[in-house]
């Protein structure tokens, strides 16, 4: 990619939701008319002092940001390396950073006069997220989920019931996030006059990846000011998780300006990306043109997605938002791998040493955090986003280790 | 002449609508697909729409998503749909084939090998559900140079200003898609297929297509009252799906529901 585009990083998209050859608006004729009108819509409120002062008061009150920047001492200290500072995502209210969006979505939808929330939803927590927002606006909830995700995420599935969601288990092809989107297009396409579709990563046709990562650059803005406050000065090095990849640009995105902080997107790797069981895209997939927009995708020799493997529901997506695919091709942004393995060991030694328990999304950022620690001085400073809590994936370790609960 | 626009001219000096049926190439197998071609010409058929499978189909419907199941199932790919347009064209050298599908397959394969592979195995046109015209540009340069024409999908969504915008381009037919839903849906309302018909007509001369929702010889006959082509899809995955080991009675049933569907139109 000529290095032009990729001087400014605050450029993109350009006015046709393009990130350099990735993003766009692949849709059917029937949504081209609700994602303009979305856009419009959301270039409105971008610009509305009072939609973004409801916005930040909800942050404040209802989500209870800012998130703490936590030094994590005792875990720096044991990997005998750079030290880590986690990004407490996992103390927002619904346990991940995934309400920072659903919030806006939410206050978006009411602004357009919409009644109906749709979400999709991989591990549950975008969908917990759509519903809460959905109940307290008072608006009706469908969100779809894929079967093999509704088994594996059953204390999710019943939160969203109680909320008033109803969940619709998706079963058509690999049963999994990626088909829940689909579904949750379908529903969208046939009922365009009342639905507001509330997308939970940064994927999705133009103007979803923009204004998501909107939506989530408080993380990367408090963690900005925070780690001034606490060490001052910038990191030097950034980890996220990245399925879609929301929690990811929403830290990176304040910080691509400044070329001295490295950034490290972290994907799932399932039994290994030399294997076939795995979800990183980025790091062993190629272009193509998936749910509205193009990006890195794992995708056969004729173009037919393939199925992913991970062990969390939240990065077991295919493909991954276009901005860090463009991030990628830039360099700005490294995009690597940790297996299942390796994240569930993360998972213990966080949860033993500094009394947290992560989500198994989390864990791979964790994984690669510590891995990068170690290679690093001591008074080197990284930031890890901790995207989310690790409760609802109690059963599914329990599962693995044998143990019934 | 195009096959399409022969297609088209000689309907209409008949004063005939043309009968469009769709189904996806290799279902529920691949050694049953040509035959069921000439079949479907044979009942009457004016161009045939094949579907490339695609594993994320997200503009259809329950029907036509497990038909790309079964497709998919023997690996059925582009390569392969194309090599059964070139074995149909061995027997028919004159019925228009339209391929529908989505951008992913067509972008693997890379645009410019794609558009003269299609142009020598015999493809008249494509309709590629999520490529709109901002998107398609490079695409339709190659699908032009060779000669092969570019469908779009018109919906009940579209504002004049965008009927206008894509009309312009429009080349073969344009297709309505006749109802806000996906494929297969059953909510069909002819008083607005007509009404938004002919605000299409105001904008272009090139024949209007009307799909989604037409499931039997009535509805066909309703809307080719006002359309110059009447898509049938779901209706005939259908009688497919409901007989998957027996490709005569596929034949069989799905030639009955158009040889009924033709004698209503042409009432």
């Amino acid at each position: 990619m000529s290095e032009d585009i990729c001087k400014d990083y605050y450029s993109m998209p350009d006015e046709r939701g393009h990130f350099g050859i990735y993003g766009g608006k692949f849709v059917a004729e029937t949504l081209m008319g609700p994602i303009e009108e979305l856009r419009e819509a959301y270039e409105k409120v971008k610009k509305d002092k009072a939609f973004q002062a409801a916005f930040d008061k909800d942050l404040a009150d209802y989500v209870g940001r800012p998130s703490p920047l936590y030094h994590a001492e005792r875990w720096s200290r044991e990997l005998g390396g750079a030290q880590i500072y986690l990004k407490r995502e996992d103390l927002n209210h619904t346990g991940a950073h995934k309400i920072n969006n659903t919030i806006g979505q939410g206050l978006l939808a009411k602004y357009m006069g919409k009644t109906r929330i749709i979400a999709e939803t991989g591990a549950g927590q975008h969908g917990v997220a759509s519903a809460t927002v959905a109940a307290r606006f008072g608006m009706e909830c469908i969100v779809y989920m894929g079967e093999e995700d509704v088994k594996r995420q059953a204390p999710n599935v019943y939160r969203m019931k109680l909320l008033g969601a109803k969940v619709v288990p998706v079963t058509s092809g690999s049963r999994t996030l990626k088909d829940a989107l689909n579904e949750a297009m379908r529903d969208w396409v046939t009922n365009i006059d009342n639905t507001f579709y509330i997308i939970g990563t940064v994927a999705g046709p133009h103007p979803y990846p923009a204004m998501v990562r909107d939506f989530q650059t408080v993380i990367g803005r408090e963690a900005k000011r925070q780690i001034l406050e606490q060490a001052g000065r910038l990191p030097d090095a950034l980890v996220a998780c990245v399925g879609g990849g929301s929690n990811a640009i929403g830290l990176f995105h304040p910080f691509l300006a400044d070329e001295d902080v490295k950034i490290y997107g972290v994907e799932g790797g399932g039994d290994g990306i030399d294997t076939e069981k795995h979800a990183a895209p980025l790091c062993a997939g190629t272009p193509g043109v998936l749910h509205g927009n193009r990006t890195y995708l794992m995708e056969d020799k004729n173009g037919q997605i393939i199925e992913t493997h991970c062990i969390s529901a939240g990065l077991d997506y295919p493909g991954v938002g276009p901005e860090h695919a463009w991030l990628k091709d830039c360099g700005r942004a490294n995009y690597v791998a940790i297996t299942d393995k390796e994240a569930l060991a993360a998972f213990h030694e966080v949860t033993l040493t500094e009394g947290i328990i992560p989500a198994l999304e989390s864990s791979h950022a964790l994984a690669y955090g510590a891995k990068l620690a170690k290679t690093m001085d001591k008074d080197k400073i990284i930031i890890i986003n901790l995207s989310g809590r690790g409760d609802k994936d109690i059963n599914t370790i329990a599962e693995i280790e044998g143990i019934e609960l | 002449m195009s096959r399409l626009h022969a297609c088209f001219e000689a309907l209409k000096a008949a004063n005939k609508t043309a009968l469009v049926p769709f189904v996806t190439a290799g279902d529920p197998h691949p050694s049953i697909t040509v035959n069921l071609m000439h079949d479907m010409v044979k009942a009457g058929a004016s161009v045939l729409e094949l579907g490339v499978p695609f594993s994320d189909p997200m503009a259809e419907g329950p029907v036509i998503q497990l038909a790309c199941e079964r497709a998919l199932k023997h690996n059925v790919s582009l390569t392969d749909v194309l090599d059964m347009v070139k074995a149909f064209r061995t027997q028919d050298a004159q019925t228009p084939i339209v391929l529908m599908g989505y951008t992913n397959p067509v972008e693997v394969m890379g645009y410019k090998k794609f558009a003269s592979a299609a142009a020598d195995a015999g493809v008249d046109g494509l309709i590629l559900v999520d490529l709109p015209p901002e998107e398609g540009a490079e695409l339709i340069s190659q699908l032009k140079a060779n000669e092969i024409d570019m469908i779009y999908l018109l919906a009940p969504t579209s504002t004049d200003e965008r009927i206008a915008f894509i009309c312009e381009q429009a080349s073969g037919f344009v297709y309505y898609v006749s109802l806000k839903g996906v494929t297969g849906s059953a909510n069909l309302d002819v008083g607005s297929v007509i009404e938004k018909v002919n605000q299409i007509r105001t904008h272009t001369a090139i024949p209007v297509g009307v799909g989604f929702g037409i499931r039997d010889a009535q509805s066909a006959a309703q809307v080719a009252a006002v359309a110059d082509a009447v898509v049938v899809g779901s209706a005939i995955v259908n009688r497919i799906a409901e007989n998957v080991g027996d490709p005569e009675k596929i034949s069989q049933q799905v030639c009955e529901l158009l040889v009924s569907m033709r004698k209503a139109m042409d009432k």
